[in-house]
């Protein structure tokens, strides 16, 4: 593996990469690059904040009650009919019966 | 110390078997006050135990929840909270095995991608809590000698992780992350996404092609000659230039080894 | 194994005072009104010109390594008195305590020095799964023993008094041989622990149970107690048709709680005292506005307390 990497990557190109990405970071922390270069490295996240914090624990009771087992009755309810799968299949809740093994 | 068997008054196995069981009949020692019935009565921590995991996976999971519905979202994590309760009393922990029983639950099964944007969330998560710790600093990838680069082996970050995807994952996390109006998205367009922490704020990116067989490669330990080599193997288009700009932008990693 | 009785935090004494990061005022908390600290509200918390007394946190949601709820907390305790209260250390349970759990809660106690440290009549842990509730345990000798070693087991690593909450339960235990206040006065007893009374807890088992609260309450030991909980709840119905009270936690305080808090402080003296709000959080000014309820309370109950004290009345001492 090493060989072959030696003949496509040398040790100057690669010094020569590592050289470039310093020049557009050099004055600056890697945590402050990361910030302004994310959205010309990829495609940045837009919007997330910190209200998506994960679950927290609970020292009380819940007045909800959902327990119980499940109906399967399905309601078309969430954004799964956005999302465009070939065959033109969109992932709507259809009844179960249709294409599922038995 | 733990104490003989004979001792225990508090018949802890039954009452958590019947906790997350509701078909089983209430633990025999049980009861309501004054002679009462306690079928309610012990529903009611059959309820608390279920819905409070069920939430745990909602705040999760919430772009997984917001494509399959509150529902299917619910029925699902009522079967995961029952086959898969928690093994630590640290809830941001949980749900590490979420992504794979939403690939095997059967009612999930026309949204295939479904799992794919769970792992990115699982992974959202680690990032949110990992450790406050600065990523490789680019003088130090710069005071590597240039003859040695090529066998450098890279630390990575404890908020770093790569999902990588048959479906359009970052896209689908992306939209589904917040409340606004979600749009036509090809779902079929293969997407690998790399999730990181380089101050407070979690960053989810979508990698150029070969990214991943880059950021894989030295993520498991390989060095940077090997990641070039698996990049340019995975795509045509990978520029080396960019992908190491990638290393020190994306915070993926926290120190650099030269090789011995 | 050895029993170390602390009657009151090391800390406290004055000869060796501990360093602390923190600004003297914010090391004890004064007997008043604090809230459960939500991040939703870090902003309005910080610039709230007339602020709480004190912040409480369930230490587990703190047990990351780091991030954004560090952050958050380190700021914080900045400007507040914290209360650090355990919700899973599932001290009612038959197993030993977790060896990495006690640890993790020794760091938080190290690094953010909370003037109070609380845990739970309860158990949520057994065999490696967590149920994440507060589960009920019988009444008996040997669970009042398993109890008292995880206390003093407790109470040892941290190298600080813990105060112990009582539950609300929505069962009894047919193997139970004594009464909850008499267990809670005997772990007390053996263990040097101090006491979190929740008032809302008390109405509502008593409530589910059908007992008086305020028979509770005189057979409860409150010259023990170093902090009070309210918190609201809301109503099921049991078998019978009757009401079962729920400990939400998601609504204001119940009239019948507040006056039982008002007869508590009345007797035993201002107490610091905890609003808890944990689900369908209210915007802050809601939650402001209950602290100030309480803070009146205190105030009234402070005045009366003085009063009766000055003219010979037994006064209770309040644990730290």
């Amino acid at each position: 593996m090493s060989k072959a990497t030696k003949t496509v990557f040398s040790g100057a190109v690669l010094a020569g990469a590592v050289a470039a990405a310093i020049s557009g970071a050099q004055l600056v922390t890697a945590t402050d690059a990361a910030a302004a270069n994310v959205k010309c490295y990829g495609v940045a996240m837009a919007g997330q904040n910190d209200c998506a914090a994960g679950p927290g624990t609970t020292c009380q009771g819940t007045s909800k009650v959902d327990y119980q087992g499940n109906s399967w009755k399905y309601v078309e309810e969430g954004t799964c009919t956005s999302m465009e799968l070939p065959g033109g299949r969109m992932g709507s809740l259809e009844p179960l019966e249709r294409d599922m093994p038995a | 110390m733990p104490s003989a068997p004979d001792t225990q008054d508090l018949d802890a196995v039954s009452i958590r078997a019947a906790i997350l069981d509701p078909s089983r009949a209430n633990p025999p020692t049980v009861a309501g006050p004054r002679g009462k019935q306690a079928v309610k009565r012990f529903n009611v921590y059959r309820n608390n135990v279920t819905v409070s995991l069920i939430e745990a996976l909602v705040d999760i999971f919430p772009a997984v929840g917001r494509i399959a519905g509150p529902t299917l979202f619910r029925d699902m994590a009522r079967e995961f909270v029952r086959a898969h309760p928690p093994s630590s009393p640290l809830l941001f922990l949980y749900g590490h095995e979420f992504p794979t029983f939403i690939e095997t639950f059967e009612h999930a099964a026309r949204m295939p991608y479904l799992a794919d944007v769970a792992r990115v969330e699982r992974a959202w998560l680690t990032a949110y809590h990992a450790a406050d710790l600065e990523p490789l600093a680019p003088q130090a990838l710069a005071a590597i000698d240039p003859e040695h680069l090529g066998d450098a082996t890279f630390t990575t970050h404890p908020a770093t992780a790569l999902v990588r995807s048959s479906y359009a994952a970052f896209d689908i996390f992306d939209a589904n992350r917040t409340s606004d109006p979600v749009g036509k998205i090809d779902a079929s367009r293969p997407q690998n996404v790399l999730v990181t922490r380089p101050g407070t704020e979690v960053t989810v990116i979508a990698l150029p092609d070969g990214h991943e067989a880059f950021f894989e490669t030295l993520l498991s330990g390989g060095t940077l000659g090997e990641a070039a080599q698996a990049g340019m193997e995975a795509a045509g288009t990978f520029d080396i230039n960019d992908a190491i700009g990638g290393i020190l932008s994306t915070g993926a990693f926290i120190a650099a080894q030269a090789a011995n | 194994m050895g029993r170390t009785v602390l009657s009151h935090p090391p800390q406290a004494a004055p000869a060796t005072p501990a360093p602390s990061r923190f600004a003297a005022r914010t090391a004890r908390i004064p007997a008043s009104a604090g809230v459960g600290f939500k991040h939703t509200h870090l902003d309005a918390i910080l610039a709230d010109r007339d602020p709480v007394g004190f912040l409480e946190v369930h230490a587990e949601n703190y047990m990351g390594d780091g991030g954004f709820p560090h952050r958050a907390l380190e700021r914080v305790r900045q400007d507040f008195p914290l209360s650090l209260h355990g919700v899973c250390m599932s001290i009612g349970g038959p197993q030993p305590l977790s060896a990495d759990h006690l640890s993790r809660f020794k760091s938080l106690v190290d690094r953010y020095e909370p003037a109070l440290i609380s845990e739970h009549l309860a158990w949520s842990t057994h065999d490696e799964v967590f149920m994440n509730d507060l589960l009920p345990l019988p009444y008996t000798e040997a669970t009042l023993d398993h109890v008292c070693e995880h206390i003093d087991r407790m109470q040892d690593v941290i190298g600080r008094q813990m105060l112990l909450e009582n539950p609300s339960t929505y069962v009894v235990f047919e193997n139970s041989t004594m009464s909850e206040t008499d267990f809670i006065r005997e772990i007390v007893c053996r263990t040097g622990c101090g006491l979190l009374l929740d008032v809302n807890n008390v109405f509502v088992s008593a409530t589910n149970h059908g007992y008086s609260p305020m028979s509770y309450l005189m057979d409860y030991p409150m010259e023990h107690v170093g902090e009070i909980h309210l918190a609201g709840h809301s109503v099921q119905e049991d078998d019978e048709g009757e009401p079962l009270l729920i400990d939400s936690h998601d609504a204001p305080v119940a009239n019948a709680v507040w006056d039982l808090y008002a007869i508590v402080v009345k007797q035993a003296g201002p107490i610091p005292t905890l609003i808890e709000w944990d689900s369908d959080l209210p915007d802050w000014p809601v939650l402001r506005s209950e602290a100030a309820a309480a803070d009146r309370i205190l105030d009234e109950a402070a005045h009366s307390f003085m009063m009766g004290k000055s003219h010979g009345r037994t006064g209770h001492a309040v644990g730290s």
